[in-house]
């Protein structure tokens, strides 16, 4: 009961301090974690989430583009579009420089498209991390 | 940008690789605990990747 108390009683972090870090997160993988000196961590968590990234496009994976209808459908589009945009600058990029492939059967290309969406996630994570150390609630 | 063809257990265990890298680095608070929590994710990962492999195998009878 007391820990519940003190947990929602927990002073919140100023918008100021953690919304750039978590936008610069999100714009380059590792990036906070570099603005914030955690450096080894910053250079684990870059190199993961583009190499992922990278072998994705390798792989022919597809992207995904927001796509309404019954609800596994929504679900798996627009989780999967919300997913792709989570790598930030590699996705932006990818997409400005015309990346465009359609979806095709075959185990590379499928492994390639969860590759895209597997390593935005681990870049929410990192974000999700990187809030944590601005919050003080990490080292 | 080079097209690159790996198969299932190649692209299943680069995932792994670089997901228990990710979840090692933001889960625990210590680099010891990283570290040993990201060894223990993949030894999960390949594990569920060789059961998950003989199920589908006998499964197709």
């Amino acid at each position: 009961m007391s820990d519940s108390v003190a947990a929602v009683k927990r002073p919140s972090v100023p918008l100021i301090r953690w919304v750039p870090v978590v936008a610069l997160a999100w714009i380059l993988p590792g990036g906070a974690h570099f603005l914030l000196k955690r450096t080894g961590r910053a250079i684990l968590i870059s190199s993961a989430v583009t190499l992922t990234f990278l072998l994705g496009i390798m792989m022919r994976g597809a992207m995904f583009q927001p796509m309404t209808g019954d609800l596994l459908t929504t679900i798996i589009y627009c989780g999967g579009f919300i997913g792709d945009m989570a790598s930030g600058l590699l996705y932006l990029f990818t997409v400005w420089l015309g990346y465009e492939q359609p979806e095709i059967a075959g185990h590379v290309h499928d492994y390639g498209t969860k590759f895209l969406v597997g390593a935005g996630l681990m870049n929410v994570l990192a974000m999700v991390d990187a809030y944590e150390i601005v919050a003080g609630r990490k080292a | 940008m080079p097209k690159v063809t790996l198969s299932h257990f190649e692209a299943a265990l680069l995932f792994a690789l670089f997901t228990s890298i990710v979840l090692g680095v933001v889960t625990k608070k210590t680099d010891r605990d990283r570290l040993m929590y990201g060894f223990k994710s993949f030894g999960y990962f390949v594990l569920a990747l060789f059961g998950l492999g003989w199920l589908m195998y006998f499964g197709h009878g």
